[in-house]
């Protein structure tokens, strides 16, 4: 069945909507793979397969009357932090115990409303705080590559790991993705695939577990961005019960791939020539830069002098946002409880037991941030200092219509190089944290291999709402990369 | 009158400054479509927003932000075009979300002002400080099992105004006319019920007191849920005269929470400055902020039902009733409509006497209120239109109404099926009179001789024999003439 797993989304659809294959048959593959692949990944949360068949079979009887939608029959993993009806639902945390939502997120209704078939619910680091996958109470998630000649097992970026590390190793067609400050992109960078990060309001949130509301955005993962294209326009779109969504049409995405380059101007931010930058990634940048210029379009050297408060900002702002949205996680309602003698003692051994070291962290850092006596220094500066970051990439896209960058300082790391200091894993969001501050979308494709044989990523940042002018300049630089490398776990690979 | 209190020390005056939560009217919930209505079992009016699940988010209740705009505009106070809502963060168990969605840098509601009247029928200005929404937190019950606590989360998310006055009330009277004026005005437009006992209407006071002539405010105090007019007036003088003891007895008085014991008509420490909470306010990212148009101001403006002020006036000016008797009529919005329905087009003095009267005592008696009384005003007018036509007499007109209260008859029927008509016949009379007179040969010579009180003996003997129906016009004057024959 090897031949199943060479499919990208699209080429599955039309596939799919000719007859040549069955949804059965298609989800079937997939369903095998996971099965013999993901007891090492460990993508997966929680799998479903008996709904997927039937979901399947159900696609099959709608594909045979010549109906269908734009997913009908294509298998998806979902991120576990979007609520599922009837599914479990964990966030990677302990603190949500088996908790079963009775409701469907916004997006994932949507990507059901047009046919997909849900396999699972994939790995992600506990409440998506974390850029290496490595903070799941459900274990880490292993990146399906390997460096050139070491078996040293490689995370696969955070903190939609799970979500990345199946999409690359073919278990799913393609999967959901949040971001917050970069947990989309800086994953698909270190597994070779395709992510977007969509304008703020693009998606939904409703249904979606919060981190930082003011930052999260869900968005597509796949092989290529063809694939994220079709499945951004499923998943977005206004909805009433969330109140940041907006309500603007959505387009074609998958139209605007071919629509090039020529005459399009992109922005080179000098900012992001960080310091100890490796040089490869620095080459990779260039290269970028040489095919858009090759396909046409105009490089324009811009400055984004706010980027180097990027960092510090979005970590106070996002973790003061996170402080109170997870207050929600108490034990007394859903969830794990812990009992104690009073209320606050079963507040405290609740969130103790249940919550892990980097929650715990982020959690107080956030208290912290927001306490009488230190709002204004921080979290008032914080959000000064975002409304400037807004306005450096404002003022770029006076000149520029897009900005290109690399999507992460290094490619993947070993699971035991893990940073010891937590800042120091924090760097990792560098190059992605400004465009989530700036509510801007912005994407990441795979453009090559370093030295070691590991998959780097190239960012686009766009306007706001110019998905598709994202998507056609990614599109120009996949086909120069011509990215057709695959990860050494992968189910088209017999294992 | 300046209201004062004495201590040892000599006279003390009391500074106080009231929050009052008044629980918004509207079908839905403030951030979520769950009833917002009172009672209800445990647990049924609860969304998953209310109940905090994950991934639940608010979605602001257009109609709960008109409700505080009217309000504003009820309070003759600034209406903010821009507003947000805030988090104030702390863990309880009835607070589903660890955080209630309110209004803290940015009220939609500004500056206004209330009047409120003292009994010595002067007028007190009260500045209102600002007007917030915010949603209810749910209800722990404690006393249903000896280990465990019950939470009924029917009220989380129900929208409260948050109404702060500026610290100028002077005595306990003024509060408790400050808080009947805010209900009456709220009860007018239509924007809370004002109802204690259920609670949609609590208060917060915060109390200090200082030398007569003294600059500034010395430390507060702040009295948490006072659930009614009278214990918000009580509690005001318990812990006043708490504060002066302690400065009198050279002490300082410690910021703090206190609760109101009204069996033990004390106050007592609930926590300390040192145990406050800090709630880490911050603007709620769920929400956006709230930015409303001019206009669609404007149109709730000019959709307001007449407020009390100017109904009280324009009844004194169409009614010609006194100030008094049009604040009491003007007191419910229901009694004003009730009063101008009975008075339209009627003797206005006549229909003033008879509400303020008998037909309140009737209320009264029967235990009913003005929109369940067992007389409509229709009902009423037509009543004293049988006494303005002469039909009846207002000695019978008392009885009718009594019976109209009993058993729901109209007024006309009751005339005509007890054959109470008033006798205008003068023959009638003249034969009634004469018979009285001949039985009291005595008392005529009594009265001839100069004991004119005798006169209403007579009247009283005359009507008695027709059974009240005589015209006391006409039986005074013929009375009069047969005596003198």
């Amino acid at each position: 069945m090897s031949g199943m797993h060479d499919f990208t989304l699209a080429s599955a659809r039309d596939a799919l909507k000719a007859r040549k294959i069955s949804a059965v048959e298609l989800t079937n593959a997939h369903l095998d793979a996971i099965e013999r692949l993901d007891g090492r990944l460990n993508s997966f949360i929680t799998r479903t397969p008996d709904q997927a068949r039937v979901a399947a079979k159900a696609a099959d009887e709608v594909l045979a009357k010549g109906e269908g939608g734009a997913l009908t029959g294509i298998p998806l993993g979902i991120k576990d932090l979007f609520c599922t009806n009837g599914v479990r639902t964990t966030a990677a945390s302990k603190i949500l115990g088996n908790f079963v939502p009775p409701y469907e997120s916004t997006v994932t209704s949507n990507l059901l409303r047009d046919g997909a078939v849900f396999l699972g619910k994939l790995n992600l680091d506990e409440f998506a705080m974390g850029s290496a996958n490595l903070t799941s109470a459900f274990g880490p998630v292993e990146n399906p590559w390997k460096r050139n000649g070491s078996d040293a097992k490689l995370v696969p970026g955070g903190s939609s790991g799970g979500s990345a590390a199946a999409v690359a190793a073919g278990l799913v067609l393609g999967a959901t993705g949040t971001d917050t400050g970069g947990s989309i992109r800086q994953p698909a960078a270190f597994t070779g695939i395709a992510g977007i990060k969509p304008t703020y309001g693009r998606c939904s949130r409703f249904g979606t577990i919060a981190f930082a509301s003011s930052l999260d955005q869900a968005g597509p993962m796949a092989r290529n961005l063809q694939d994220c294209a079709i499945l951004l326009e499923s998943m977005a779109g206004f909805d009433e019960r969330d109140s940041t969504s907006v309500d603007t049409p959505v387009p074609n995405y998958e139209a605007a791939l071919t629509r090039g380059v020529r005459g399009l101007r992109v922005g080179i931010p000098k900012e992001y020539h960080a310091p100890g930058m490796p040089a490869e990634i620095e080459a990779l940048w260039q290269q970028g830069i040489n095919w858009l210029k090759a396909a046409g379009a105009e490089i324009v050297d811009i400055s984004l002098p706010h980027t180097k408060y990027g960092l510090p900002t979005y970590y106070i702002a996002a973790l003061a946002e996170a402080s109170s949205n997870l207050a929600r996680y108490d034990g007394v309602r859903f969830g794990e409880r812990v009992n104690g003698s009073s209320l606050d003692a079963l507040y405290e051994a609740t969130r103790a037991a249940g919550f892990g070291e980097e929650v715990k962290r982020r959690i107080l850092i956030g208290t912290h941030v927001l306490s009488s006596g230190y709002y204004d220094a921080y979290y008032l500066r914080a959000q000064k200092v975002r409304t400037l970051i807004q306005r450096d990439f404002l003022s770029a896209y006076e000149n520029v219509d897009v900005i290109l960058t690399p999507t992460a300082p290094s490619g993947a790391f070993a699971q035991d190089e893990k940073p010891t200091d937590p800042v120091q894993m924090y760097l990792n969001d560098v190059f992605t944290v400004p465009a989530s501050m700036a509510g801007v979308p912005a994407l990441s494709v795979p453009a090559g291999l370093d030295a070691q044989g590991v998959p780097l990523g190239l960012q686009l940042i766009g306007k706001f709402f110019d998905e598709e002018t994202l998507i056609a300049a990614g599109h120009v630089i996949e086909q120069a990369a011509s990215f057709t490398h695959r990860p050494a776990i992968h189910a088209g690979v017999s294992a | 009158m300046s209201y004062r209190i004495t201590g040892n020390t000599g006279e003390w005056e009391i500074v106080v400054g009231l929050e009052v939560h008044a629980q918004v009217i509207s079908n839905a919930k403030l951030f979520s479509g769950a009833s917002a209505s009172y009672g209800g079992e445990p647990n049924t009016h609860v969304s998953l927003i209310d109940a905090g699940f994950p991934g639940m988010l608010p979605v602001l209740n257009r109609e709960c932000v008109a409700q505080a705009v009217r309000t504003g505009l009820g309070l003759n106070a600034q209406i903010n075009l821009f507003s947000r809502f805030d988090r104030k963060n702390y863990f309880y168990a009835d607070l589903p979300t660890g955080y209630q969605i309110s209004q803290f840098a940015h009220p939609i509601v500004g500056e206004g002002k209330v009047l409120v009247d003292l009994a010595d029928g002067s007028t007190r200005e009260i500045g209102v400080t600002r007007l917030h929404l915010e949603q209810d937190a749910g209800k722990s019950v404690h006393d249903q099992d000896p280990t465990r606590s019950f939470i009924d989360l029917n009220r989380a998310g129900v929208a409260l105004m948050e109404i702060v006055s500026e610290p100028d009330i002077r005595s306990p009277e003024e509060a408790g006319a400050y808080l009947r004026k805010l209900r009456q005005i709220l009860r007018y437009i239509g924007t809370c019920d004002g109802n204690m006992e259920e609670g949609s209407m609590r208060a917060d006071v915060n109390v200090s007191v200082r030398k007569p002539g003294e600059e500034g405010y010395r430390t507060r105090c702040e009295i948490k849920n006072v659930n009614s007019i009278r214990y918000v007036m009580q509690s005001i003088e318990v812990e006043a005269q708490r504060q002066i003891e302690i400065w009198e007895a050279g002490g300082e008085v410690d910021q703090e929470t206190r609760l109101f014991d009204h069996v033990r008509s004390e106050t007592r420490s609930l926590r300390s400055k040192e145990d406050a909470h800090d709630y880490r306010y911050f603007p709620d990212p769920d929400l956006l902020p709230l930015v409303i148009e001019q206009s669609w101001v404007d149109e709730l403006k000019a959709a307001l039902p007449e407020l009390p002020e100017a109904k009280r006036e324009r009844l004194e000016q169409d009614y010609g009733v006194s100030r008094y008797e049009a604040s009491v009529l003007t007191a419910e919005q229901a009694v004003a409509d009730f009063y101008e329905t009975v008075a339209k087009g009627a003797d206005a003095r006549l229909a003033t006497n008879w509400m303020l009267g008998d037909f309140f005592a009737a209320l009264n008696r029967t235990g009913r209120s003005i929109e369940d009384s067992p007389v409509s005003a229709e009902g009423l007018r037509e009543l004293l239109a049988l006494i303005s036509d002469s039909t009846i007499n207002g000695k019978i007109a008392k009885e009718v109404l009594e019976d109209m209260v009993e058993t729901g008859e109209s007024a006309s029927a009751i005339v005509e099926r007890k054959g109470l008509r008033q006798v205008t016949d003068t023959g009638a009379i003249e034969t009634s009179i004469r018979e009285i007179l001949a039985a009291n040969a005595d008392k005529v010579a009594e009265y001839k001789s100069g004991k004119d009180k005798l006169f209403g003996f007579f009247v009283g003997q005359t009507m008695k024999a027709m059974k009240g129906k005589g015209n006391p016009a006409l039986v005074n004057e013929m009375l009069k003439k047969l005596l003198s024959e």
